[in-house]
This record gives structure tokens, C-alpha cells and sequence, in this order.
């Protein structure tokens, strides 16, 4: 069992460093989805399927399809590419790597002291019945909470989204293509 | 389950799978025939049967072409991440009590849900790679249509895991002992019907590949067996949808005398010949119209579909 966890550790940790140094935004996306996936294997072998699942299901399979999607829209082409690779290179890495070795120092010393609670092995795995369970009991607050956020997050997305009388930008066509205000004005949304 | 067995449940649920997918290119094919009063495919083999192996000795042999101007490892692996999504999606699928490769998982339901996710990957990637307008067209439409009918497919099933209380699909089926939840949740079983017909991009829902207006989208550049792949992606996931259909609302393998696995088939066959016919029977709606649709009245009446069902089961809890 922690061979498998040390495995897909490792997989989640190579695919994120890949994801830094892509330069073609798609795959580096690509890689993330693959350090997603790792992570949520991480959260199975850890006795959590429940939560591994939602990994996959909204970072995996909605958040980050998006991401592609406006990517893909924008069609970044090699300059951009090639703008990046001059950023990856020279005296640039000297001090993101001083800051990550500090926190791998600090995590270390963390673990050393065992201030973090070690895995429990062979715990009965939390099944989606206890989840809600949870959810809805205790966390009750919290739940209600991030649903005001999403429902604000909806509500901006909706203004910002609107449709613009008269002068003004021309709305965003459902293909992604822009048209005119005039033209645009007789079609059934 | 000794290992044996499970090795042979899984065997046979790949190539049974693989089966379905290639012979199910077949029936099609007669079946339009048919429903368009002419023969379909009758001349290789007995009833044209043959047709399929011919097809598949067509595709295999057909030059296996990356476009120069393509990103060649992206191109390479978008269409195995589709095959394989649908692919995994069927090891949930209890056809009958003792032949299901991971039925009783209790995340079973949000599994699939998962691979659906990331099926929408070989599209977007597919259309995205081949750098081609017609290809990156019909990715778009593909992943903001497949985006959004998962959401109503997702909340459909509400009222039928409110009901069993599992998100185990062999769970769900021994919950249909007394009554199909076809009945109770029929405006449920409806919404998941026509959201998974917009997740497999079947017609009349097929316009990230509208033939007209897109060349063939976002396989446009694909040919050989990774066009195969897709093709058979495409059929496998039908398949799949029948399958859900099947064991989500038309009680899976029960049925009086015959053998479970013989109603299972039966039920998801039937299905299957229902999406041929939808075919042939419906026009393709307008890309703004299919959102439109999913969003405006999809959305609401599988909120209406869960809202109904929670209700009615709070009141019989506290009778």
C-alpha cells in the first residue's frame, strides 16, 4: 500500500515540475491534469475514494478542461512559446529554489517532530455516505457558505456576460465568434 | 471473487465491449436500411455480417497519416484517452449479479462520472492538435456541449441515488425490486436520456462533427485506427449510455424466467436500436438551440426532478 502511495507521489511530483518548465501552455495543462490524476490516486490510497472522485470529476474533468478551452481560444502561438523559454532560462530559478528549499526544510523539520499525525494504516476507508454525513452535520456553516460564493460567482459571471443594448462590444457568439450588434440582434439564443 | 474469475470477468467485459462497439457499427447500418426502406450492407458474408470484419481490415491496413503541421504526441494520444475512458466507465456496469468487474464499488456512479470527465480530453485535444479550423470548431462546440449536458446528466441522477441510497450501481438495480425507477423518476430518466445522447455526441446532438459545416470536426485530420478509435469510442460509449440506462432505470438484470444476463442484454439492445432510430427520425438542432435547450429547460426540470424526489421521501421518512 505505501508503495503504491510513494509511486503516485512520485508521479504527481514529476508531472508538476513538468508543468513549470512546458513551454506550450496545452502541454503543460496536460501534465497538470496528470498531477491531478496522480493526486486523487494519492487520495484513494489514503482511504478517501469519495473525495478522490471529486478530484477527478471537478479539477480533473471540468476546471481544467476549461483551462484548455480558453487556451485552445486563444491559440497561443511559437512567439509566445519562444517569449516563454527566454523566462525559463539563466539566474531566474536561483531564487524560487532558495524559497522551495526553505519549505522543504521546514516540512522536514515538521516531520522530524512528528507534528504532523503519521497515516494511519488500515483505516476504514471514508465512503461517500460519511462525507455527507459530514457535510450536512458538523460543517453545515461551511457548506452554506461557499454556496453564497458560488451563487455570487454566478451572478457576476451572468452581468459580466450579459447582452449589451445598442452601441457597445458585440456579445460573445456561442461558436466563439464575434458579431456584429445589428446582425446578431435576430438570432434565438 | 477468486482471481480467476475476476481475470475472466474482465477479459470478457473488454472484449465484449470491443465486440458490441464493432458489431453495433453493423447494426446500425442495416438498421437505418431498414428504416429508410432499403437493404443497408447485405453483400459480405450471410445478412452482411462480414461487413464488419471487411471494415475493420479497411480500417487497419488505410495509411496511418499525422499531419506535418499537427502536434504530433497530443494528436497521438487523444484518441486513446477517449477509448480508454469509455472503456473504464464499463467496469461499474453490473450486467448480471456475479459478472461485473467492480459493480458494488460504493463510488461507482461518480466513477463513471469521472471518466465521462475526462473523455472530453480527446476531443478538445483531438480537434486542438490537429491545427486545423474545421478540427478546432467542432472541439469547441464539443467540449461546451459535452460540459454542460454532464451537468444535467449529473443532477438527474439525483432523485435515483436519493432513492437507493448508494452510489453503487449494483445497489441501485437490487432497488428495483418492486418497481423500475423508469416509473418514479421518469422525467429523471428522460433528462439522463437525452444528456447522454449529447455526451456521446449521437445524432441529433452530433455538431462538434457536423458533416455540412465542419468537414468531419474534430476528426477531421484523423485517419486509420486512430479515426478507429474514435469511431469505435463513439460506439462503445452508446453502448454505454444503453448499459446506464438499463441498469439505472429499467432494473438492470431483473426480469421473470430468463436468465439475468439474457434481460440485461435485451433491455440495453433495445435501447440501442432507440438511439439508431432517433437518428434517422430527428434533425440536427442549431449549436445555439442545443445549449439553449439544455440550459433553459434541461437544467430546470432535472432541478424540478430532484426537488419532487427529496420531498417525497422526507414525508414518507417521517410517516
Amino acid at each position: 500500500m505505501s508503495i503504491s502511495l510513494l509511486l503516485y507521489g512520485l508521479v504527481a511530483i514529476c508531472a508538476t515540475a513538468m508543468v513549470i518548465t512546458r513551454t506550450a501552455a496545452v502541454h503543460a495543462l496536460l501534465y497538470m491534469v496528470v498531477a491531478l490524476l496522480a493526486l486523487a490516486c494519492v487520495f484513494d490510497t489514503l482511504g478517501a475514494p469519495f473525495a478522490a472522485l471529486l478530484e477527478v470529476i471537478v479539477y480533473a474533468g471540468a476546471i481544467m478542461v476549461l483551462f484548455v478551452f480558453v487556451v485552445m481560444m486563444l491559440n497561443i502561438g511559437s512567439p509566445a512559446e519562444q517569449r516563454e523559454k527566454s523566462w525559463l532560462s539563466g539566474g531566474i530559478w536561483v531564487v524560487p529554489s532558495l524559497l522551495a528549499l526553505g519549505l522543504l526544510v521546514t516540512l522536514l523539520i515538521g516531520l522530524r517532530s512528528g507534528a504532523v499525525p503519521a497515516i494511519v494504516q488500515g483505516a476504514a476507508p471514508i465512503g461517500p455516505r460519511e462525507v455527507g454525513l459530514a457535510l450536512y452535520g458538523p460543517y453545515i456553516l461551511t457548506v452554506e457558505l461557499s454556496s453564497f460564493l458560488l451563487l455570487a460567482g454566478l451572478v457576476s459571471a451572468f452581468h459580466i456576460g450579459r447582452r449589451i443594448g445598442g452601441a457597445g462590444i458585440a456579445p460573445l457568439h456561442p461558436d466563439g465568434v464575434h458579431v456584429g450588434v445589428n446582425e446578431h440582434r435576430g438570432v434565438d439564443r | 471473487m477468486v482471481w480467476w474469475w475476476a481475470i475472466i470477468v474482465i477479459l470478457g467485459t473488454v472484449f465484449g465491449v470491443l465486440a458490441v462497439a464493432a458489431l453495433s457499427t453493423m447494426l446500425e447500418r442495416r438498421l437505418l436500411g431498414f428504416f429508410q426502406d432499403r437493404p443497408g450492407p447485405n453483400r459480405v458474408g450471410p445478412f452482411g455480417l462480414l461487413q464488419v470484419a471487411a471494415d475493420a481490415i479497411k480500417m487497419l491496413f488505410k495509411q496511418d497519416w499525422i499531419p506535418p503541421f499537427a502536434d504530433k504526441p497530443v494528436f497521438f494520444i487523444a484518441p486513446i484517452i477517449g477509448f480508454l475512458a469509455v472503456l473504464i466507465s464499463f467496469a461499474m456496469i453490473p450486467i448480471t449479479p456475479s459478472w461485473s468487474v467492480a459493480g458494488h464499488l460504493n463510488v461507482g456512479l461518480l466513477w463513471v462520472f469521472g471518466m465521462m470527465g475526462l473523455h472530453v480530453y480527446s476531443v478538445v485535444l483531438g480537434g486542438w492538435s490537429s491545427n486545423n479550423k474545421f478540427a478546432l470548431l467542432g472541439a469547441m462546440r464539443a467540449t461546451a456541449q459535452m460540459i454542460s449536458y454532464e451537468v444535467f446528466m449529473g443532477l438527474s441522477l439525483l432523485g435515483v441515488v436519493m432513492t437507493a441510497g448508494s452510489f453503487a450501481l449494483s445497489d441501485i438495480v437490487e432497488a428495483q425490486k418492486h418497481v423500475w425507477f423508469v416509473i418514479p423518476q421518469c422525467l429523471g430518466a428522460v433528462v439522463f436520456f437525452i444528456a447522454g445522447i449529447a455526451e456521446t455526441h449521437r445524432l441529433p446532438f452530433d455538431l462538434p462533427e457536423g458533416e455540412n459545416e465542419l468537414g468531419a470536426g474534430y476528426h477531421t485530420e484523423y485517419s486509420s485506427m486512430k479515426f478507429g478509435m474514435f469511431f469505435l469510442a463513439e460506439y462503445a460509449g452508446m453502448a454505454l449510455i444503453a448499459s446506464l440506462v438499463t441498469a439505472l432505470y429499467l432494473g438492470g438484470w431483473s426480469g421473470p424466467i430468463l436468465p439475468p444476463v439474457v434481460w440485461f442484454v435485451v433491455k440495453a439492445f433495445l435501447l440501442l436500436c432507440f438511439f439508431i432510430l432517433l437518428r434517422t427520425a430527428l434533425p440536427r438542432p442549431r449549436y445555439d438551440q442545443l445549449m439553449a435547450f439544455g440550459w433553459k429547460v434541461l437544467l430546470p426540470l432535472s432541478l424540478l426532478n430532484t426537488l419532487v424526489t427529496g420531498a417525497v421521501l422526507l414525508l414518507r421518512a417521517g410517516a
